[in-house]
């Protein structure tokens, strides 16, 4: 069970001369169409590169071990064959000075995102991207410059962190930019929602206008304490529950994500009672399995077994479904749940990450099942088993 | 290294917590109702009330966390919480955005039934007295167009509307026509007896979208005592009416009410399973009110609070048994209460709210072109008590009759939020203002609500519906579906 490679080390990297980093949109050399500066030629093989050169690339990506006949080539990188993946109009990072590859855009991946920063206000215990106190005001430029080389049918994007409103000014622009150069791109962006809590950042997000923009906030709870000791920060609670008014207030779109773990699945019933009952006008709620990767690793006493919240997770399923919240399990598969959770369970999972057990090659049920994380130390439940084909 | 903190350093300092408005009332021994302005409630006991009242609290002790939860308690300096109450609050009240959504005509008062408990004192002669003539008609449908709502609801009451039906007709396609040149969606109800339902009228129903209200009180032995009409065959007619509107206008289409009589006291579940026979979802359990023939002929005091309390609990009880056995049936009153209890959804039934929906809830045009503040204001009328009547359609208009001096009075003068002894209890944020009944009762819009059978209902169904959405499980899961429909 491996997640695909998204980033790595390059094999070797000629030219580029002056440049720290750069952003490269992949193109096969034997498709017709405009070549810019930020275009490179995908090469895989030989013929590849002769007909890069007939194009008039500048510049080159290769993939696997080749000869390297570069010249007439001004910058040639060499990826690993592990980047095999990688596609006519995907797009990448290189870092020149590490030597290292990160693929930023699969143009035929439906789970795209931008991470925006890794600064962020929370330090989650159970946080899948644990955050670094780092200047990288610089993500926020590399995507602006990622935008033009983008699929204009591109159906949907997340924006991620980090805090992506760490500097909200910034962002705000950016989805501004994003929203005028893709208008028909549904934009979806996870914060903790403290920074609307002040009217002004509010008032910039609503005066994008962008009907296809939503935020998913997390919520672990309907009390101050618990919710702020989850998310490590004093008063997280009470601004998340206020930019959550006020977004709504000014008729935003937005989803609460509540990760189910060993803090949370206890009073998740409370939990969804109280959204009912205080948010009944959220967009969407989300109740997610754990992924056990980044600081849960640290933090094992947040396991819980699914099979253990089985009959929890139906219950508050059903109070959000009652009060008409549309509502959506992510990460689990189907067999750690009720049945009556089934329709609402939601194949999630990024399909980078997404992958099943063999136990699962014969379950009648895997088309729609959501699987497993591969990412980080998988644990997995012991009530996984396949379902039999129906004999009817 | 730890670089986490441990929960403890998220916990308030005693000094930081806050108490925001509550109500509280004791249920029963150890039990405490405790309650905020936006319905939020608690279930205690009174060392858990002790403890919430005098912030005695720490996180993890289990009463923090279900005080908290309830928008009882705050932190000092905090927002998102008062935010959270003052937007439900609006949302609670946001029936006053459209006011006068419901507009009353009564086409007739005259009924050829003869029911001894009659509220509205139906006449039994005299066309040209007590019809509705056009002219009044067209001015008060004028009246009801000018409200600000664009989805006004007309109800064409009696009476028997029926005996007039060329008028219900006459104002159905005028509020149509009219309608699209001021922009607006009218829907029409017909509240009848179904007595002289006929295949036209059934026709003109289907074209025009109207809904049928009628009356069923129960199996036929019943319904036929509490209701008399020459040939003794009410139930008969009623019966079959509904069966026939069903089939033609569709189940949901057709509405039944029943009223509670002496004779009804000891047979809810024959009552229930007739409206069940009768594929109708649901039942709307209700008592007699002190108007009309129901004073003079004495039956309104036939029964007291107590006794109709029981027969309400058995009936909810009894289709609450319905609904884990499979059935799909609503008790209505219930449904309602369970809406103000779960919900913030503002009620649509104008006798749940404070302010009281008289007048800007609900307007009368009686067949003389009297205008009424409720359906009961011209019951009252009838009686001689000209309390609530607002004006006439001849000389006013809606402004003149929402901003008379005399609504406003009725209004201001009745709300529970500031009403003694409704100001403190806890089960006000439920409930709602009815200045008819009181001053019906106890000449006073608010009433000595020890005094008031009207609060005593109140508190009586609010207790159980509590009870039962604290203490059975199953029962609670049936009165949230019916609170989310």
């Amino acid at each position: 069970m491996m997640p695909l490679q998204l980033s790595g080390p390059m094999e070797g990297v000629v030219g580029f001369s002056g440049t720290q980093r750069t952003v490269l949109r992949l193109l096969e050399p034997f498709t017709e169409g405009p070549i810019g500066p930020s275009d490179a030629a995908l090469v895989r093989e030989t013929d590849d590169f002769h007909q890069a050169l007939v194009r008039n690339f500048a510049t080159a990506v290769t993939i696997g071990c080749l000869p390297s006949p570069q010249a007439g080539l001004q910058n040639v990188a060499s990826l690993p064959a592990s980047f095999g993946y990688l596609e006519h109009g995907d797009i990448v990072r290189l870092d020149l000075q590490a030597r290292k590859v990160r693929s930023l855009y699969r143009r035929n991946s439906p789970h795209n995102y931008f991470l925006v920063t890794e600064r962020c206000n929370h330090y989650c215990l159970m946080c899948s991207q644990p955050p670094r106190n780092v200047d990288d005001g610089w993500l926020i430029d590399e995507i602006a410059s990622c935008i033009p080389l983008l699929d204009p049918s591109l159906r949907s994007i997340g924006f991620t962190g980090g805090e992506p409103f760490s500097d909200w000014q910034r962002f705000i622009s950016l989805i501004g930019l994003f929203g005028k150069s893709l208008p028909n791109t549904r934009i979806h962006v996870l914060t903790n929602g403290r920074i609307f809590a002040q009217s002004k950042p509010a008032a910039a997000w609503a005066a994008l206008a962008n009907p296809n923009i939503s935020v998913g906030i997390p919520l672990y709870a309907s009390t101050d304490v618990l919710h702020d000791y989850i998310v490590q920060s004093a008063g997280a609670f009470d601004q998340t529950v206020h930019g959550i008014l006020r977004l709504k207030d000014k008729r935003q779109k937005v989803e609460i994500r509540v990760v189910l773990h060993a803090l949370t699945v206890p009073c998740l019933e409370e939990t969804c009672r109280w959204l009912s009952r205080n948010l009944p006008f959220a967009d969407h709620v989300a109740l997610m399995g754990l992924e056990n990767t980044g600081f849960t690793l640290a933090n094992q006493q947040l396991w819980i077994d699914p099979d253990d919240y089985r009959e929890v997770l139906a219950a508050s399923v059903q109070r959000l479904v009652e009060a008409h919240i549309p509502t959506s399990v992510y990460n689990l598969p189907r067999c750690v749940l009720d049945p009556s959770v089934w329709p609402y369970a939601v194949q999630s999972i990024s399909d980078w990450k997404n992958a099943f057990l063999p136990v699962c090659d014969s379950c009648a049920e895997r088309p729609r099942c959501g699987g497993f994380f591969s990412t980080g130390r998988p644990r997995f439940s012991r009530a996984i088993h396949p379902f039999p084909s129906k004999v009817n | 290294m730890t670089k986490f903190s441990p929960a403890e350093s998220y916990a308030p300092e005693a000094e930081e917590l806050q108490l925001l408005p509550i109500r509280f009332e004791n249920l029963a021994g150890d039990r405490y109702l405790v309650t905020n302005d936006v319905g939020d409630y608690l279930v205690t006991s009174r060392g858990e009330l002790n403890q919430i009242v005098e912030l005695n609290l720490r996180p993890g002790d289990g009463v923090y966390e279900r005080a908290y939860s309830r928008n009882f308690i705050t932190r000092k300096n905090n927002q998102g919480q008062l935010q959270l109450i003052a937007l439900r609050l609006r949302s609670r009240m946001a029936f006053l955005r459209n006011p006068t959504a419901l507009h009353i005509f009564v086409v007739t008062l005259r009924c050829e039934h003869s029911c001894p408990y009659c509220q509205v004192s139906r006449r039994s002669a005299d066309k040209s007295r007590y019809d509705m003539d056009d002219e009044t008609a067209h001015r008060a449908l004028d009246v009801a167009l000018s409200a600000p709502g664009t989805k006004p609801k007309l109800e064409f009451q009696g009476g028997e509307p029926l005996l007039n039906f060329s008028l219900i007709k006459d104002l159905v396609l005028r509020a149509e026509e009219q309608g699209r040149l001021r922009g607006k969606e009218p829907t029409f109800v017909i509240t009848s007896n179904l007595a002289l339902l006929t295949d036209e009228i059934l026709e003109f129903c289907k074209q025009h979208d109207i809904s049928l209200s009628t009356s069923l009180d129960g199996p036929e032995d019943l319904h036929n005592r509490n209701r008399p009409r020459p040939g003794g065959n009410s139930h008969q007619l009623a019966v079959s009416g509904i069966q026939r509107a069903q089939e033609i206008l569709g189940v949901d289409k057709v509405g039944a009410l029943m009223t509670t009589t002496e004779a009804s006291l000891e047979r809810p579940e024959q009552i229930i399973d007739e409206y069940v026979r009768v594929g109708l979802g649901g039942i709307f359990l209700r008592p007699l009110s002190p108007y009309g023939f129901a004073i003079k002929t004495k039956w309104i005091a036939a029964y007291d609070v107590q006794k109709w309390l029981s027969f309400y609990e058995r009936g909810l009880r009894y289709i609450l048994d319905l609904n884990k056995r499979g059935l799909r049936f609503t008790e209505f009153y219930a449904a309602m209460l369970a809406q103000r209890i779960l919900t913030d959804r503002p009620p649509g039934y104008v006798d749940l709210r404070s302010p009281a929906g008289v007048g800007l809830g609900a307007l009368v045009y009686n067949y003389d072109g009297k205008v009424f503040a409720s359906d009961e204001g011209r019951m009252l009328a009838e009686m001689n008590d000209r309390t609530f009547e607002l004006g006439d359609v001849s000389t006013d208009t809606y402004r003149s009759l929402i901003l008379s001096d005399k609504l406003i009075d009725i209004v201001s003068s009745s709300l529970t939020q500031c009403a003694p002894m409704c100001s403190t209890c806890a089960f006000e944020p439920f409930c709602g203002a009815d200045p008819v009944y009181h001053h019906a009762t106890q000449t006073d819009f608010v009433g000595i609500k020890p005094l008031s059978d009207f609060c005593r209902r109140q508190m009586g169904i609010l207790r159980l519906l509590v009870d039962l959405l604290d203490n059975s499980p199953e029962d609670a899961a049936i009165l949230r579906t019916w609170a989310a429909q």
